[in-house]
Parts: C-alpha cells; sequence; structure tokens
C-alpha cells in the first residue's frame, strides 16, 4: 500500500507528471510489515484522596528518576507578582527543607550524580528527582521531603530575584526572542495571563510569604506522580502510598473562565539598530486539542509549515531562497487557545517581500485547494512517524502523566491516530475557510528600520505601530542597561 | 563553532564501588551486540542491536569540517552539508541527464560573472549585468529538471523523524530515526547521497545559508562575540576562521567548488555510519554493506600542516554596543588526544558542574555578580588543538571587568591548592553517571558511536575513556592549570553596553538594578 501512495505522491510534486509515473528506484524497495509492537503501558495508582500515581519499570539502566506535576501556573499568579512562579521554581530547591537547606542538598547529591529539581511553567509546578538505583531510597526520600515540608528561604529568594532580574533585563538583546515573544502578547493582550512578563517591579514585590502561600495553596491540587526505571513496583508502590495516602483529599482544579479574542490585522514593528535581518512573526488565535476538528487542524498544518515539504518552506526558503528558519502552525494546546503563528527570518532588504510571501501562503490555505497528493503525503508523514510517539518507556509514561493532568481519555493518542486517517479533502477545505482568517492575523516586523527597503507600508496593512520594549524600571532603582 | 552546537561528552563523572562494575559489564554488554565492518572503501559500519521498539536511528559522521575549507572558501563544509538534501542522480529530478548539462551550464554562466564581478580595474556594470541575467536564466532553465525537496519528503513520508544535519569546524554529521521496516529504504537514500550528491538549486541554497549566517552570527550579539573571539585567539590556524563562513567568501562559494570538496572528503575512509536499534547485524550488515560500497574508496586527504603558534601575548576584544554585557575568555589547550585531555574534563566539571561548583558558588550564590558562569573546552573545536574558555553572565549592574577579576580569582586556587578529594571523586562519579545515562538513547548512541569510532578508530573508547578519567588526580590538575591559565595563553572577549546615543562617549553605565 505504501508503494502505491508513494508513486501517487510524485504525480504532484513534479511538474513532469510523465515522468514521474515511471517506477523510480525507491519503489522497488521492498518495505516490510512492521514489526509488531505493544509498548508498555505503565500502571495506574488512584490513592482515595484522589492522588495519581504512574509506575513505569524499565531496567535496562540502573537508575530511578520521577517527578510530580502540580497544577497551578504562571497564568494563576497575582498580577502584581507576575514571576511568582519562576522565583518560586528556583527558590523551593534552592531552599531545601528545615532538616537539609538546599547547599547541603547540593553536596549531598551531586557527590551521588543524583538530581532533584522543582520548575514552574504557565499551568503547573514540579519537583523531579533522579539517581543511580542504589541511592534511591534516600533520594526518593529528600525529594518526598522537600515536596511535603520546603522551608522558604529569604537569601535563595533574593538570588532567584537577581536571575530573574538578569533574564528581563536582557530579554531585548536577541531579536527571534523579543518576536517570539512579543507576538504572543500582540494576541493574548499584555495584561492576559499568557501575555504579561515578569517585570522588574513585579519580581520585586514577591516575599517569602508569598512563595510559602502559594505552596501551601498548589500542594493541596490535584497530584499526578510519575515514577520509572530500576525499581520494584511493590515496594515502589508500598512507598508512595506510605508518603501520599495520609495527605488530605485533593482540591479539584477550578474551571477556568478566560476570554479571547483575535488581532484585527495590524502590522507592528520594532526596531533593532543592530540586526541585518528581521524577524516576522504572522500571529493569531489558535484552539485547543479538545477541538473536535483537531485532527484535520494537524493534517493542515503539517501541509502548511510542518516541514521541508511543506508549502510554507517550500515557497520561502526553497524557491525564494528567502528565509533559513521558515515555519508555521494553527496552534494547538491542551487546555487554553494556542497560538496561530508563521515565524520567518529574511535580510532586511526582503522583508516585504518575505512577508507577503508568508501572507499569501495564509491566503491560498483558503483559496488553493487542497490536493490529493499533499493531503496523502502528510497523512503518511504523521502516521509512519507515529511510533516515535510512544517509542521508549518514558514516551509512554509522560504522555500518560499529560493525558491525565489535562483531563484526557486514555486511549487519547489511539483516537488521535484514528482521527488522521479518516481526514478528507473536505474536511480540509472546511477546516481552512473556518479556522484561517487573514482578517484576525496581526504581523510583526523585529529589524533594521533604517535597512528595510521598502518600508513597511509596502506590505498593504496600513502604516506599522511601533511597539514600545523599554524595560520599566522600578521606582528608586537605576535598572538595568536599558535600551 | 558548530551550526547547531553539541557539547562533546561535557559533563562527565564516580565514587561508590558500584558503578566501575557497572560500566563494564556496560562494555561488555555492548560488544556483544555491537558489530563493526570496515568496507572494501574504507568506509566503517556500526551496527548496535537495542530491539525494544521496532525503529532505528543512524548517524553518518564524516571526518571533514569547515577547519577543511580551502582558503579564501570559507563556509564550504557547511555549504557542502546543505546540497546533501537536494538529493542525487536518481533522487529529486525529472530527466537527469538534461539536467546534468543544464547545471553545467550554470556553473559556465556563474564563473564568466564572477571574473567580471572580482575585477578591481575595469569592471563594466553593463556586461555584469548581463552575465548576471545569463546566470539567472541558465538557473532558471536547470530549474526545470527539479522536484523540490523529493529527497526529505521520501524520508518524511516513511516516517523519518529527527531529520537533520550539523556542520562544525570538526566534522559533519547527518542523522535521522525511522520505524526498522524502513531500513534498506533509509541505506538506499543515505548511501545514494553520499556518492552521488547533485549540485542543484546551489545559489539559492546559498542565500538561504547567508539567512543562517545573519540568523547566528550578525543578528546575535553572543554569535558576534565569539566570532570575534575565535578570530582574535588562533593568528595560524583555521580554527580563527568564521565556521559558517566569511559574508564575502560564503557569498562567492560555487557548486564546483562544494562538489570538489565532497570529491576530496566524502571518501570511504573519511566517514563511520552507524545504525542503532531494532536492526539485526546479521541480516543488515550485507544489505548496509551492498549500499553503502558506492561510496568512491581512496586513501584519508592529507593532514593539514599548520600547528598554531604558541600564543605570547595576551589578547583582548571589547565589543562597545546597546546590548547587555557579556564576559568569556579562553586559553590555548592541547586537542583531544592530548594525554591531559580527561584533566580538562575534570577542570570544566569542578568549576562549572551544577550547583556545588566553584564558579556557582563564587560569582553566582555568594558574590551575587553573575547569572550564569561556567568554562568548557572544545571551543571553537576539539580535533586540533583549541581553547579551554569560562564565560560569565553578569547580573543588573555588574561589568565585565568583574567577571573577570571574579573568574581569575577561582583560576588563581586551582594553580595552588589542590582540589579535595570530594571535588575530584564527584567528577569520576558524574562522568560515569553521565555516559551511563547516554545509553538509553537510540539517537545520542549512534552519534557517540560514530564518533568514538572516526576520532580513535575504536568505539570501545567511549568507555575506555573513564579509564583516563580515573586516573586524574590532584596534582595533574594544579600541573595543567599552572601550565595553562597564564595571562601570556589568554585572549578575552567582552560586551560593554553603550547607550545607542552616547556615540562612543560614555563608557557603560553601571547603575544597581535588579529587585530587592
Amino acid at each position: 500500500m505504501t508503494q502505491l501512495l508513494l508513486a501517487a505522491t510524485l504525480l504532484s510534486v513534479g511538474s513532469h507528471s510523465a515522468v514521474a509515473q515511471q517506477e523510480k528506484p525507491w519503489d522497488k524497495i521492498p518495505v516490510p510489515p512492521l514489526r509488531e509492537f505493544k509498548p508498555q503501558i505503565p500502571k495506574r495508582i488512584v490513592l482515595k484522596n484522589g492522588i495519581v500515581i504512574f509506575l513505569q519499570e524499565d531496567h535496562e539502566l540502573p537508575f530511578v528518576s520521577g517527578y510530580v506535576l502540580i497544577p497551578g501556573g504562571s497564568r494563576d499568579e497575582d498580577p502584581a507578582k507576575v514571576g511568582l512562579v519562576d522565583l518560586y521554581g528556583e527558590a523551593w530547591r534552592n531552599s531545601g527543607t528545615e532538616k537539609l537547606d538546599g547547599d547541603a542538598m547540593d553536596d549531598l547529591l551531586e557527590a551521588k550524580a543524583s538530581s532533584i529539581n522543582t520548575g514552574g511553567s504557565d499551568d503547573s509546578t514540579y519537583l523531579s528527582w533522579d539517581s543511580l538505583k542504589g541511592d534511591s531510597d534516600q533520594v526518593f526520600g529528600l525529594a518526598m521531603d522537600l515536596l511535603l515540608h520546603p522551608k522558604f528561604r529569604p537569601e535563595k529568594l533574593q538570588l532567584a530575584q537577581k536571575q530573574e532580574a538578569t533574564s528581563i533585563s536582557r530579554r531585548n538583546d536577541a531579536a527571534a526572542g523579543i518576536a517570539a515573544r512579543e507576538g504572543g502578547r500582540l494576541v493574548y493582550g499584555t495584561t492576559s495571563p499568557y501575555g504579561r512578563e515578569p517585570e522588574l517591579a513585579s519580581i520585586g514585590a514577591v516575599s517569602v510569604k508569598d512563595l510559602e502561600d502559594w505552596h501551601a495553596e498548589t500542594i493541596g491540587g490535584k497530584l499526578v506522580f510519575a515514577v520509572g526505571g530500576d525499581f520494584d513496583p511493590v515496594a515502589m508502590e508500598a512507598k508512595l502510598r506510605a508518603v501520599l495516602e495520609p495527605l488530605p483529599a485533593v482540591k479539584a482544579n477550578a474551571p477556568r473562565h478566560e476570554s479571547f479574542s483575535s488581532p484585527k490585522q495590524g502590522i507592528y514593528f520594532i526596531d533593532k539598530e543592530d540586526v541585518n535581518q528581521s524577524n516576522v512573526a504572522i500571529v493569531g488565535l489558535g484552539t485547543d486539542r479538545h477541538n473536535p476538528d483537531m485532527a484535520t487542524l494537524v493534517v493542515m498544518n503539517e501541509i502548511f509549515g510542518g516541514g521541508f515539504g511543506s508549502r510554507l518552506f517550500q515557497k520561502i526558503r526553497t524557491e525564494m531562497g528567502l528565509a533559513y528558519a521558515v515555519g508555521g502552525s494553527y496552534g494547538l494546546t491542551w487546555d487554553h487557545p494556542g497560538l496561530f503563528r508563521i515565524a520567518l527570518s529574511t535580510k532586511s532588504a526582503s522583508t516585504v517581500a518575505a512577508t507577503k510571501a508568508a501572507l499569501a501562503e495564509v491566503d491560498k490555505l483558503r483559496t488553493t485547494p487542497f490536493t490529493e497528493v499533499e493531503l496523502k503525503r502528510a497523512k503518511e508523514q504523521i502516521l509512519n512517524s507515529f511510533l516515535f510517539r510512544y517509542d521508549t518507556r518514558d514516551k509512554v509514561l509522560n504522555a500518560r502523566v499529560q493525558l491525565e493532568f489535562y483531563g484526557y481519555p486514555e486511549n487519547y493518542l489511539e483516537l488521535y491516530k484514528a482521527g488522521i486517517e479518516k481526514v478528507t479533502l473536505a474536511d480540509l477545505e472546511r477546516v481552512a475557510k473556518q479556522y484561517v482568517d487573514p482578517a484576525k492575523l496581526d504581523v510583526l516586523v523585529v529589524g533594521n528600520a533604517k535597512e528595510i527597503q521598502p518600508g513597511l507600508d509596502a506590505v498593504g496593512l496600513g502604516a506599522p505601530k511601533a511597539i514600545d520594549i523599554t524595560i520599566p524600571m522600578p521606582r528608586g532603582a537605576g535598572g538595568p542597561n536599558a535600551q | 563553532m558548530r551550526m547547531g552546537i553539541k557539547p562533546q561528552l561535557g559533563t562527565l563523572a564516580l565514587l561508590s564501588l558500584v558503578a566501575p562494575l557497572l560500566l563494564s559489564q556496560d562494555l561488555k554488554s555492548f560488544e556483544a551486540k555491537t558489530t563493526t565492518k570496515v568496507l572494501a572503501n574504507g568506509l566503517t559500519l556500526i551496527v548496535c542491536e537495542r530491539p525494544d521498539a521496532p525503529v532505528f536511528s543512524y548517524a553518518t559522521y564524516v571526518d571533514a569540517g569547515d577547519v577543511n575549507d580551502p582558503s579564501g572558501e570559507s563556509g564550504l563544509a557547511h555549504m557542502f552539508e546543505h546540497l546533501a538534501f537536494k538529493g542525487t542522480s536518481e533522487v529529486g529530478t525529472t530527466d537527469y541527464p538534461v539536467e546534468k548539462v543544464a547545471l553545467a551550464k550554470v556553473e559556465v554562466a556563474n564563473d564568466a560573472y564572477e571574473m567580471e564581478f572580482r575585477k578591481r580595474v575595469g569592471q563594466d556594470p553593463a556586461k555584469l549585468a548581463t552575465l548576471k541575467k545569463a546566470v539567472t536564466e541558465a538557473q532558471v532553465e536547470a530549474q526545470k529538471y527539479v522536484i523540490p525537496n523529493q529527497f526529505t519528503e521520501i524520508a518524511d513520508r516513511n516516517g523519518a523523524v529527527g531529520l537533520n544535519a550539523q556542520t562544525g569546524l570538526d566534522n559533519t554529521i547527518y542523522y535521522w530515526s525511522m520505524p526498522e521496516n524502513r531500513l534498506e529504504l533509509w541505506a538506499y537514500l543515505e548511501s545514494g547521497r553520499l556518492a552521488d550528491v547533485v549540485p542543484r538549486e546551489f545559489y539559492k541554497e546559498r542565500d538561504v545559508v547567508m539567512e543562517e549566517r545573519r540568523m547566528r552570527t550578525d543578528s546575535n550579539p553572543i554569535g558576534r562575540l565569539v566570532e570575534q573571539l575565535a578570530a582574535t585567539a588562533f593568528v595560524a590556524h583555521n580554527y580563527g576562521r568564521s565556521g559558517v563562513g566569511w559574508p564575502s567568501e560564503l557569498s562567492q562559494i560555487t557548486a564546483t567548488e562544494a562538489m570538489a570538496f565532497h570529491q576530496k572528503y566524502y571518501i570511504g575512509s573519511n566517514i563511520v555510519v552507524a545504525v542503532v536499534g531494532d536492526v539485526r547485524a546479521a541480516e543488515a550488515m550485507p544489505l548496509l554493506e551492498k549500499y553503502f560500497s558506492k561510496v568512491p574508496g581512496g586513501s584519508k586527504p592529507e593532514e593539514m600542516t599548520t600547528v598554531e603558534p604558541k600564543q605570547f601575548a595576551e589578547k583582548t576584544v571589547v565589543i562597545r554596543e546597546a546590548t547587555q554585557p557579556f564576559f568569556i575568555e579562553g586559553y590555548h589547550r592541547g586537542d583531544y588526544m592530548d594525554k591531559d585531555n580527561s584533566v580538562y574534563d575534570a577542570i570544566a566539571d569542578i568549576l562549572s558542574n551544577g550547583h556545588v561548583s566553584r564558579l556557582y558558588r563564587s560569582l553566582v550564590r555568594d558574590r551575587q555578580i553573575a547569572a550564569v558562569a561556567q568554562g568548557f573546552s572544545g571551543f571553537p573545536g576539539s580535533k586540533y588543538p583549541g581553547l579551554f574558555a569560562v564565560y560569565a553572565v553578569p547580573v543588573p549592574g555588574h561589568t565585565p571587568e568583574e567577571m573577570r577579576e571574579a573568574i581569575h580569582a577561582e583560576i588563581e586556587k586551582l594553580k595552588t591548592q589542590d582540589v579535595t578529594v570530594a571535588e575530584l571523586a564527584m567528577f569520576k562519579t558524574r562522568a560515569r553517571a553521565g555516559l551511563l545515562h547516554g545509553l538509553a538513547d537510540n539517537q545520542g548512541l549512534a552519534n557517540q558511536l560514530s564518533e568514538y569510532q572516526s576520532r580513535y578508530g575504536d568505539w570501545r573508547e567511549l568507555f575506555r575513556e573513564l579509564d583516563r578519567i580515573d586516573a586524574v588526580t590532584a596534582a595533574d590538575i594544579r600541573r595543567v592549570a599552572n601550565q595553562t591559565f597564564l595571562a601570556s595563553n589568554r585572549t578575552s572577549a567582552s560586551i560593554e553596553f553603550e547607550s545607542p546615543n552616547t556615540g562612543g562617549q560614555k563608557p557603560a553605565a553601571a547603575p544597581n538594578g535588579g529587585a530587592r
């Protein structure tokens, strides 16, 4: 079957279909049936208090590692204290516990080539651990002590604040970073939980008490544990139960009430004098994975911006030679709308040409019919590489944790795969028309105004509006070397 | 610098009595499942059986990189790597015999254009425009026979993931992963592009690589800085040259030059191909041999004569611009075969690895003047004598000069006091654990097996390196620190913030920032 599809695919790619119809050398290479493979499914344990544990044995190497995901992340911070979760993630591990401060913990763990880490993201925080098998009881004990009995120390908060201030002061140095950040802010808004940024004032407002309160609040949420590696599952389950069963019943995640709106087709500009290349971001609102059209959107993404064969790559890189980095997708995230984002970088002089070419590709999603060949190629690409979503025990474990954490069915991967198989040309056409609307996309250019000729007016979206990315200085502070 | 930096076994590290035992077991178990074969053309094949899931990963390691670019052609090895994705006489063409003629015409037209373009006296603009037009027309004609990106499309449609390549100064690596039932298809594609690459769409791809240079180097403050550091530290060796290529040279590389590079360096004796995963050597080896025997044979290309002369003067580069401050310095050291190679690994580990490291504890934790501070080897390469580099990222309000002083204080300690027993033991423990961790990943293993096979002639050195690590003593560290960390052996590079409005008048302000 695959060989048939391969031959058919050739028809569209080349302009000389008569030649392409001949059987090519690679068509003659046999592709035997894939060896049957049943990924090892981790054991799922639900405690009476609602905590969920996954155990994934893997005896190849003498390591044991694990992590716990804790609901609640930077999107849930006090808007006056944006950056709190970053500081919490840093200060938690560095502070240590009552019995063992973070520095002593470093000494103890590093001598064993072990680690315990903490951190945070927009929707969660985590604590992870890893050690050689022989040290795993001790390291597990330390990790659980840190989880349940942290002692936040002011000097470690201050250290984290200095580190965070460093990254704030440096966030305008690299153009690609500016484009990624400000592109997201154009869509979500600069004050939204998904668009706001830590500032010197907001991180300065965070106290040790804030970290303690955050910990006390989130640790009661629906925790999901994952442990993988070289352990005895009965003993490991008993150890986890002994620590976790005494905890109170978990609090359910509060429903989220968020509203999102699309941009209104503006063009924005950020001037950067030290670059000879423009970073262009075309941004709009995407969707989440509950969307019933997800499979079709995934196939559309593959055709549009997925890889070497995608429309964006073929046009802007291969055909026009205008970019090294170019790609895009209609973003799908777990529990809130992602970004529809196209990103490319091109020399200053070709900024307008490359931007127009990318916008034209967006438009073509609605106007140029998808072909049978494009559909087949995208499906083959997704389905033939599907195996790599679960080819290691770690990947299977992590996937299970993610589904549990976001409340998706455990056969999600199977449903996803079946969905991809069913996508038709009619689906693609309908979905492109429904979801892709050039009038709901903003264009952002970060580049060197003196070099961009013709100017951005020539994109045809009106005069570009400047975005001020000056780093606000807190009152009384000299602040970093702002540019 | 590697386009797509990949540090070499930087974080190595043991102490307990358990680990040495584990490692010797590991070497034995790897010997049982790893098969090596050198083909008649000199190409080495490695098959490592790891049959958990029905997938495999491969790495093709070519012992040639941008350090081998001829004079005036910096960026050539990397440019060729891009060409290796453009297909063969069978893949990516509608009619190769006709295309071949058309491609030859592109070269003739381009040569004529370049001849006129480079004229220093009497360049004729009208003639130049005519010649340029002729080049474009020849390209348009050749393009008619191209099926763009067909090579990668075949791979993608057959389930390839992680498809990519990297060119460094020392080497070029090609790699991806695929379902196991595509092994023969992969062997066809990979051997095809090694043996039978066609320089199609070369000049558009050159524009793409120019964009890559703008992205990584020209428009990136750290990219600009490290290019200057290498260019300043090396006066004779090609490690001082831009890896991606100086703009004037990169923009004039021709397909003819790329093919000459291919002919010289892409020969069997210069290539190791490692396959790791659900592959059985008994069945796979004959199949792989059939395909990879197509790669031309020949003896290894001659080694370069240049050896970087001993540095005798301290050198400093300062970039003054509206970018946050940064400091890095480098000291010349021996190559990866140097008897003290593992001593440098020990120094890098003790200075840099984790929150117990000396630079973290001193600059980051206690003095709170840096957000990050680390030392590492292998800049800009490690095949030839390169640099041991140390860098620090100042927190707001602190200067590169403070980084320099604080780093020197730590280096001075290495010269005057023995590292502790605990530090040395920790280095050895972490080296072992690091190696073990790396054995669980098909792609990582393929990369390492091919690299060690190419660099030492035997992949087992990956494990034996630990013996050299175990042999490192505190006295070795002091000796090497004293011979390396000399002012006369140092090149430093820093970014000093300068407001765009001061026009070079005022030194960078260093106000007190941050949050308290």
